[in-house]
Formats: structure tokens, sequence, C-alpha cells
């Protein structure tokens, strides 16, 4: 029983970082259609730029609170300024192109963020200090939770709340749910599509670098590669919730965690990353529009 | 009159939108019909309906072709199985194979009648080479007929719009049906193409005798060309008749012109 | 030239200058190194210099290119000379007749003229033209985005390893050559590429475009993760090593002249696969494919089965990748996970996309240059998948059909030359 609970609560911090990454695969398919491959850098160079800013600070003797605070900035600046920047570069001149091309363009895009931080830092791991604070009071149930894992909670459910303010209540999240609802419809009432896109990009790429510098501090070590595997797990984490769908998201995350989790804890953990292609596999044969998705009719 | 295809308490719905609602529709052999009806009145999607596209929520169609004997239920049937059965349509969005060229477009709607296997097409057997040859001939044919053959091996997505939604209606006739479903053939052409596909349609019927069924807002072609008219308002079949019936009945009128 | 907006052209290479100078900067100008838990960053000021002179001249460029793509009439004129060029040396029948027998015979004899490593080197491009055809099938004719291509690359190699692995003994105890198995091992390996292939097309082939992108991609990752970690069969990271060459007439050749051999087999499947991809793209067959990926719904509707085709070209893609596999693992004797990456799928994918979706000569030149480019420019082989990956966004912006594109059959009719000579006439 302890080690199911050890194992459902590391699968629910696991899950919790899958979900910041989803959110903005699920945001960006929502309003493009696009599967956005290059998500997955993102969130790597957001935590790469956590880690060369926290870095710089900390060999510059600055106050831990400081280093936390200013590297997580950073990263949210430079993750999003990326997004922005691949949007613009990549997907938007293929508006009118078939989905296809867009999905390929992706892949590229992909592939040359990841090799440009290869080429420009390092293949290897480097270690990730953690710059997260430890707390006292949790010491004493330590065997389930630390501190790190604490706080990506915390960290995961602000974001949460913050994003379904932003889409409920405000004028853009508004103009986002109806881009996404029917993009053609929401051009005729005057919703600059455009921008729209660029604001979904940047939120994403923003809450992505958050979970990178959660998921880097929780595994402790940091690589170009890590935004790939990352990636595509919170990608079918997007899918497993029903792509397109914010709760959906959330929801396939922490069934993917868990999985993991117990997965890894009770089966083997030589297949670790298989889980996540298994289900991915199944969800797809089985019910292909996700667990809270909604079956979409392809108008003809 | 003989009956070729029997529509029978069909409906359709999305979410909560009763696109078609308990409809029920009769065609007959040899004739021209007309399906008339506001935007969005539900048109497209009795044609998906009855050609597999959408599965209907229920209801059934049913065909009787033309010297058969024993009527056969087609709702639920996957597109390609009913138009094998010899029912074929044309696209309101034009939906052509844009990258390859007019005469290939053609050329696939005569898939099913060829035989060659992978095999076949790898040996080029004489049998293949023949059909090939048959098929190109065939679909130039069929090409010369619709007035498109000076465009054979153009891309189809270079064409001319109007020569566009001809070309659907040679990719439809080259799968040799018997009942041919045209939706909004003649949008966006010009009086004179207008005209030309008026001599078309006529022509396919009294000729290639096929039946058609057609969805138009150009009215005057469709109390030109056709013989029944059926009038469909949200989903609900609000009137039919001869043109000058419709024309007459005041639903119809208030469902074009409003309250 | 009257119109050119210089001002407009400053301004915005100046602000893109600004631009990447800003994003660039962690990436390229600091360095970080962590040794015992402390982090070094170092700087490189030279790329201070360097990004925005770069951003200034590269935005100028993209913006001119941009414009032109979107500019109406002068595109036209670029069009008729491409007309021109296209029809007097691309398809030009002698042109076309002479480029293709000289390229048939410099390949026939270039291990002749060539040593032991470059034959290498044009095997292993030649496996990849093969692979590369295979793709085009699913991708290029079927309108399939398949990112697992390589995993069954793997199923054809894994085919030939583990039928040595556990069965050469038998053929050594029997006095017969290991050799033979080779010619076992290569249908062996497409039909088992073949079941593979359905395995997978049942999930696979209801799936929407992008979906089903993913799901191969997953399907490539679980293959390796099987051959990585199921050890003790497959041999784990280690893999299968000292794998037979085929067999040749009992001679116990040296490694040269294997090597020559293999080469004179692959040169043969490749000639083959053309052959075949050809055909079939002008049969009824691939005219279903090709109006599959136009349009699934108008396909089905002129009564294609489309479940049928797509399963018939996944599977013929899949064949192709498991007889390379097979060739593959005869050419280097020794396999293992590392080759079988989705790495390996996404540069199949290169070579298709960037020689030319759809078009034979294309993805033969996209495999030559994608294999052989990295090979013989050593400076270039580390910076090779990101150039890779600028071209593939690149190339679907600015040329979607790739470098050589796809050029459509023309088919003659009677009248049409009646038409054409009387249109000459005149002129
Ligand atoms: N796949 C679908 N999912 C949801 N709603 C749909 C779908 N297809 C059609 N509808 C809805 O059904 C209704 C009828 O649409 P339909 O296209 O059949 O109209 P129509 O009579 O063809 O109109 P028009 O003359 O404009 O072509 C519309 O409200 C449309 O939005
Ligand atoms: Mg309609």
């Amino acid at each position: 029983m302890d080690y199911f609970l050890k194992l459902l609560l590391s699968g629910t911090a696991k899950g919790s970082i899958y979900a910041l990454i989803a959110l903005g695969y699920t945001m960006v398919y929502g309003i493009i259609k696009l599967i956005n491959f290059a998500h997955g850098e993102i969130y790597m160079i957001g935590a790469f730029v956590a880690l060369l800013v926290g870095g710089t600070l900390q060999s510059a003797g600055v106050n831990p609170a400081v280093i936390l605070v200013v590297s997580t900035l950073a990263a949210v600046f430079f993750a999003a300024a990326y997004g922005l920047t691949m949007e613009k570069i990549a997907y938007k001149p293929l508006r009118t192109a078939p989905r296809l091309s867009v999905l390929i363009s992706a892949i590229g895009m992909s592939m040359f963020l990841q090799n440009l931080v290869l080429l420009s830092q390092t293949e290897k791991y480097l270690s990730f200090p953690s710059f997260l604070p430890e707390f006292l009071f949790l010491k004493p149930i330590r065997g389930y939770i630390n501190s790190t894992q604490f706080i990506i909670l915390i960290i995961t459910s602000i974001v949460m709340v913050l994003l379904t303010l932003l889409i409920k209540f405000t004028l853009i999240g508004k103009a986002m749910r109806a881009t996404s609802q029917d993009r053609e419809m929401a051009q005729l009432v005057g919703i600059n599509i455009n921008s729209v896109i660029t604001v979904t990009f940047i939120i994403g790429s923003a809450t992505a670098a958050i979970g990178g510098i959660l998921i880097c501090s929780y595994m402790g070590q940091i690589n170009y590669y890590i935004g790939f595997i990352a990636g595509i797990k919170a990608f079918v984490a997007a899918v497993l919730g029903g792509i397109g769908s914010i709760p959906g998201a959330v929801l396939g995350s922490f069934v993917l965690g868990w999985t993991e989790s117990l997965g890894t804890g009770y089966i083997s953990s030589d297949y670790e990353d298989s889980f996540a292609f298994i289900i991915l596999i199944l969800i797809l044969t089985v019910k292909p529009s996700g667990i809270l998705g909604r079956k979409e009719n392809q108008k003809v | 009159m003989e009956k070729i295809m029997e529509i029978d308490n069909l409906s359709m719905v999305f979410g909560g939108l009763k696109a078609i609602d308990n409809v029920n529709m009769s065609i007959n052999s040899g004739a021209i019909t007309a399906l008339i009806g506001p935007n969005g009145a539900g048109k497209t999607t009795l044609f998906n309906c009855i050609t597999g596209v959408y599965k209907p929520t229920s209801g059934s169609v049913s065909i009787k072709k033309p010297g058969q004997k024993e009527s056969e239920k087609i709702s639920g049937l996957k597109p390609h199985i009913i138009n094998r059965k010899g029912l074929a349509r044309t696209f309101q969005n034009i939906r052509l194979f844009s990258n390859m060229s007019v005469l290939e477009n053609v050329m696939v709607g005569r898939h099913h009648k060829l035989k060659a296997n992978i095999m076949g097409a790898l040996l080029r057997d004489r049998k293949t080479r023949e059909e090939e040859e048959k098929v190109v001939n065939d679909s130039y044919e069929i090409l010369k007929k619709i007035n498109l053959h000076k465009f054979v091996n153009e891309m189809a997505r270079n064409l001319p719009y109007g020569a566009q939604r001809r070309l659907e209606i040679a990719r439809a006739l080259s799968t040799d049906p018997f009942l041919l479903l045209l939706d909004e053939p003649a949008a966006g052409m010009n009086p004179l193409e207008t005209r030309e596909l008026e001599d078309t349609i006529n022509r396919l019927r009294s000729e290639e005798k096929i039946t058609i069924l057609l969805i138009e807002h150009d009215m005057s072609l469709v109390m030109n060309i056709s013989e029944h008219i059926y009038v469909v308002d949200y989903g609900k079949m609000i009137a039919e008749g001869s043109p000058d019936e419709v024309k007459r009945n005041p639903d119809v009128i208030k469902a074009y012109l409003g309250e | 030239m009257e119109d050119f907006n210089w001002k407009e052209y400053l301004k915005d290479s100046f602000i893109s200058m600004l631009w990447f100078s800003l994003l660039l900067f962690p990436m390229l100008v600091m360095k970080i190194t962590v040794k015992g838990g402390m982090a070094d960053v170092t700087y490189r000021w030279g790329y201070l210099v360097v990004i925005p002179v770069s951003a200034f001249i590269l935005s100028a460029l993209w913006k001119y290119f941009r414009e032109r793509q979107q500019g109406g009439d002068k595109a036209d004129k670029r069009g008729e000379i491409a007309a021109l060029f296209r029809r007097t040396f691309i398809e030009n029948r002698t042109v076309k007749k002479v480029s293709i027998i000289s390229a048939i015979l410099i390949m026939a004899f270039y291990p002749v003229f060539s040593g032991m490593y470059n034959t290498n080197v044009m095997i292993s491009a030649l496996i990849y033209i093969m692979l590369g055809l295979g793709l085009n099938i699913v991708l290029g004719l079927g309108g399939m985005l398949h990112l697992g291509h390589a995993a069954f690359f793997a199923v054809g190699a894994y085919t030939y390893g583990l039928f040595f692995k556990y069965a050469g003994q038998f053929f050594v105890d029997a006095g017969i050559s290991t050799g033979w198995m080779f010619w076992i091992a290569l249908p062996a390996g497409g039909i088992m590429a073949a079941v593979f292939g359905v395995l997978l097309s049942l999930p696979v082939l209801r799936l929407r475009g992008d979906y089903l992108a993913i799901v191969t991609l997953a399907f490539g990752e679980i293959m390796r993760m099987v051959l990585q970690n199921w050890g003790n069969v497959t041999g784990g990271a280690t893999g299968i090593s000292l794998i037979p060459r085929p067999w040749l007439f009992g001679i116990n050749v040296t490694p040269r002249l294997a090597a020559v051999y293999i080469y004179y087999i692959v040169f043969a499947f490749v000639i083959i696969s053309i052959i075949t991809v050809s055909r079939l793209e002008n049969s009824r067959i691939g005219r279903a494919w090709e109006a599959m990926r136009e349009d699934e719904i108008a396909c089905q509707s002129m009564g294609i089965d489309l479940v049928r085709n797509k399963l018939t070209a996944f599977i013929l893609g899949s064949v192709w990748a498991g007889v390379a596999g097979v060739l593959f693992a005869s050419q280097t004797t020794y396999i293992n996970p590392d080759s079988f990456t989705i790495w390996e799928s996404i540069l199949i994918l290169c070579i298709v996309v960037l020689g030319g979706t759809g078009s034979i000569s294309g993805v033969i030149l996209g495999a030559l240059i994608i294999k052989l480019l990295p090979e013989y420019m050593r400076a270039f082989a580390q910076y090779r998948l990101l150039v890779f990956g600028l071209a593939l966004v690149l190339m679907m912006i600015f040329r979607p059909g790739g470098i050589i594109k796809k050029v459509r059959k023309i088919y003659r009719f009677p009248l049409d030359e009646e038409n054409d000579a009387a249109a000459e006439g005149q002129n």
C-alpha cells in the first residue's frame, strides 16, 4: 500500500509536468490544427535558458531566491520569444498549405532547434542545479513527497487556474475559443486570427518553459534531447485527454503520469518510455477523440 | 413512372442540430429532380447521407436500379460501395484531385471497372496494357462529352472555375452511374456557362439515360430543367411538386423571403 | 524593380537584427558547463558580430523571396522560363534517355573504378534510395506521413540477424555455407515486414493524417525499445555481429570483392524498385493512391475502397524497407538498434520531401544528397541535421514539390496532335 501510494504521488508530480507541456500542444492544435512537433524543443530551450541565467547568477553569488525568480522569468521570456518566432517563420507562411506540409515544417523546426542547442552548447547531460527551496515542514512525509514534487504540484495548479480564468473570462480567451471552434466564422465576426495564433503560441511556450524548469529540477539534469521525448509524451497526454480540450490535456497528463509510474514500479523500468506509446496506439484505435474530446464530424 | 430511389423518414443529427428532420422523398427514373432551399437548409447533408459520406441517424435510403425488381437498402453502407451500386455525385466545394491531370481525374473514376492487380501493373502483360489503353480512350470520350477534352493534360487545379465544376461532373460520369447527384453545379458560373451546363444536363438525361437529382440556387436553371422540385427548410421537407406548383406555394415563398 | 521599397527592407532587417541578437544571445554567445555542481558560463563574443550581420542579410533575403513568391505577374514570367527550361531539358525525350543511360552506366561501373570505401558508401546510398522509394509509395503516392519507416528497415535487418544467430549453427553443422542464409533471409525479411505492416495498419489506417504520423512514430520507438531491451533474444544494445555476407559460388572472397558483389545485388534491387514504382504509378493502383492523397472523401465517392488501397500502399512500402534491411545487414555484417531510431525515419522522410515527393528521380537525388554529402564533406557532417531541418521548413514554404518536382505523364490523342500541328502552322 505504501509503495502504491508513493508511486501514485510521483506519478501525480510527473503528470502535472506533462500537463504544463500538453497545454501548449492542445491549445495550438485547437487553433491551427497542427501537431507542433517543435513544442518540446521550446520547453527544452526554456530550461536551458534558466540554466544559463541561473548559472551566471550562481557564480556571481546571488541570493537563491533571486536566482529562482530571475531565471524563471528569463526562461519564460525566451521560450515565448522562440515560440513566437518559430510560428512566424515556419507556420505562418503555410496558413493555406495542406496540413501535411505544416506538419513536415514542424518536424524540420524540431530538428533545427534540437541541433542548434546540441551544436552551440553540448551533447552531454548537464547536471541541473536545484534552484528550488527545501521545505522543512515536509520532512516527516519525505518518503512520500519531496519538496520538488510539492512545488511542482503547487505551481501546476496555479498555472492551470490562471489559464482557465484567462480562457473563460478575458477577451483574448473568448477569441481563442471562437477561433478553435470555427476559424472562418471567427474571422467573419472580426477576430484577428493572426494575433490569436500569436498569443496562443506565447502562452503555450511560456507554460512549457515553466514545465521545463520544473522537470529539470526534478530530474536534476538536462540535455538537448529532453524536449523530444517529453514533447511526444505530452502530446500523447493531450490526445489521451482529447486534443483541443484544456481539461482533457490535464486529465490525460495525470493518467499518463500514473500509468508510467505504476508501470515502471510494478512491471519493468526498462520500458518506461514505451507505456506512453502503447497507450497512444490503444487510445487512437479505440477512441480517437480521447477521454474528454468530442467526436469530430468532418464537414463535407 | 418507376421509382429508382426512395428516402424514408431520414434524419441526421449533429450534436443538438437536426440538420435533416424526417425527410421523405422519391426519385423517378429518367427524371430531372431538383432539391432547393435556403442556405443551411440541409441539402448537402441530405446528399451526404444518400452517398454514404455521413451515416444517417435514423431512417433509410433504398434504390432500385432500372430494370431490377427488388429494391435494396443503401443507407449505412460505405461511400465506395454506394458508388459502385450506381450513384455518383459532385461536390459543392469542389473536391477534385487537384494535383492530377484532368484525364487522370476521370481515369480514377473508372478504377473499379478495371481489373489489373499489383502483379498485372508490375508485369504490364497484354491484358493490362489493353485495359489501360481502353481506360485512357474511354476517359477521353467522357471528357469530350463534357467539352473538357482540350484540357486533357492540364493539372486539375489550373482549370478555370467553371471548367472545374464540369470536371466534377465528368469524373462522376466516369463511374457509370444511373443516378447522378449534382450539388450546385452552376455555382460561380457565368450565364453562358450556365446555359451550356443546362444543355449538358439535358443531354445526359436524354442520351445517356441518367437520372438526375440536383441542388441549385439558380432558380431560372432549376425552373427550366426540372420536372419535379423538393423544397427543404431547416431540415424539413416543406413542399414538393412541379416548378409551377412550387413557385406558387406560400410556404416556399415564406421560407425564401422570411416572415 | 521600380517598386523596390528599400526603406521597408532596411527597417525590417534592422528589427530582425535586434530581435535575433536577443533571441540567440543565450544559445550562441553563452556556453555553459557544469562542474561539480557549479555552473561555469563562458562567452563567445564573436557571435555578437556574426548574428546581427547574418540576421540582417537573411531577413532581407527572406522578405525578397516571400514577396517574389506572392507577386503575380513577375512570377508568371519566371514560370514561363522555367517551363521552357523544363520542356527543352527535362521533358525532352532524348535528353532524358541520354541522361538515364549514362547514369546507369556510371552506376554500373562505379565499383570498378572506385575503392572499397567509396563502394561501401555508395552501397549505403543505394540502400537509402530503396528506403526512399518505399516511403515514396506510402507518402508520395498514398499521402500518408509515415514516421516509422526505420522500424520496417529494422524488421528486415533483424530477420536476417536473428535467423543467423539462431539457425547459423545448424547450417554450419550441416555443412552448408552460411552465405546461403542471405538468400533465404531476403524474401523472409520482406514477408516479416509485411506482417508487421499489417499489424500496424490495423490501428493506423482509420486515422487522420497527423494522427497517423504520430502513431507510426510511436510504433517505431516501441520497436527500437524492444530491440534494445529484450537483450537475451535480440542482443540488446550490442546487437548482432558477424552476420554472413551473401553466398558467392562458395568462394571465400576478400572484403573488397564482397563489397563489389553486394554493390551489384543492391544495384539490381534499386533498378527493380525504380521499375516497380514507375509502373505502379501509372497503373490503376497508383492512380487510386494519388487520388487518396489528394482527397479521401472524393476518392471514396468515386468507388475506391480507401482501407484496401491504404493497406496495399502501406504493406508495399514496408516490404521495400524490409528487403532494404536485409541488404543493410549483409553489407555491414553488424546491426544494433542505433541504426533504426526515429531519426533514421526522419532522414528517410527528408530524402523524399527534399528530393521531390512522388518523383522517382527526386527521391534518388535526395538519397544521394543526404547520404553522400555528410560522408564526403566531413566538416558538414555535424551540421547535417541542423541543415536538413531548416531545409525541410524552407522547402515546404518555397518549393513544396521538392528539388525535382514530379512530372506528370502526358497523354497524346490523335485530335490533340492535329490541334498542335494546326497551332504551330499558324505561328
Ligand atoms: N459535419 C457537420 N457537423 C456539424 N454540423 C453540420 C455538419 N454538416 C452540416 N452541418 C450543419 O447542418 C446544417 C445544414 O448544412 P448543409 O450544408 O446541408 O446546408 P445546405 O442546404 O447545403 O446549404 P448551402 O445552400 O449553403 O449549401 C448547417 O447548419 C450546417 O452547419
Ligand atoms: Mg450545400
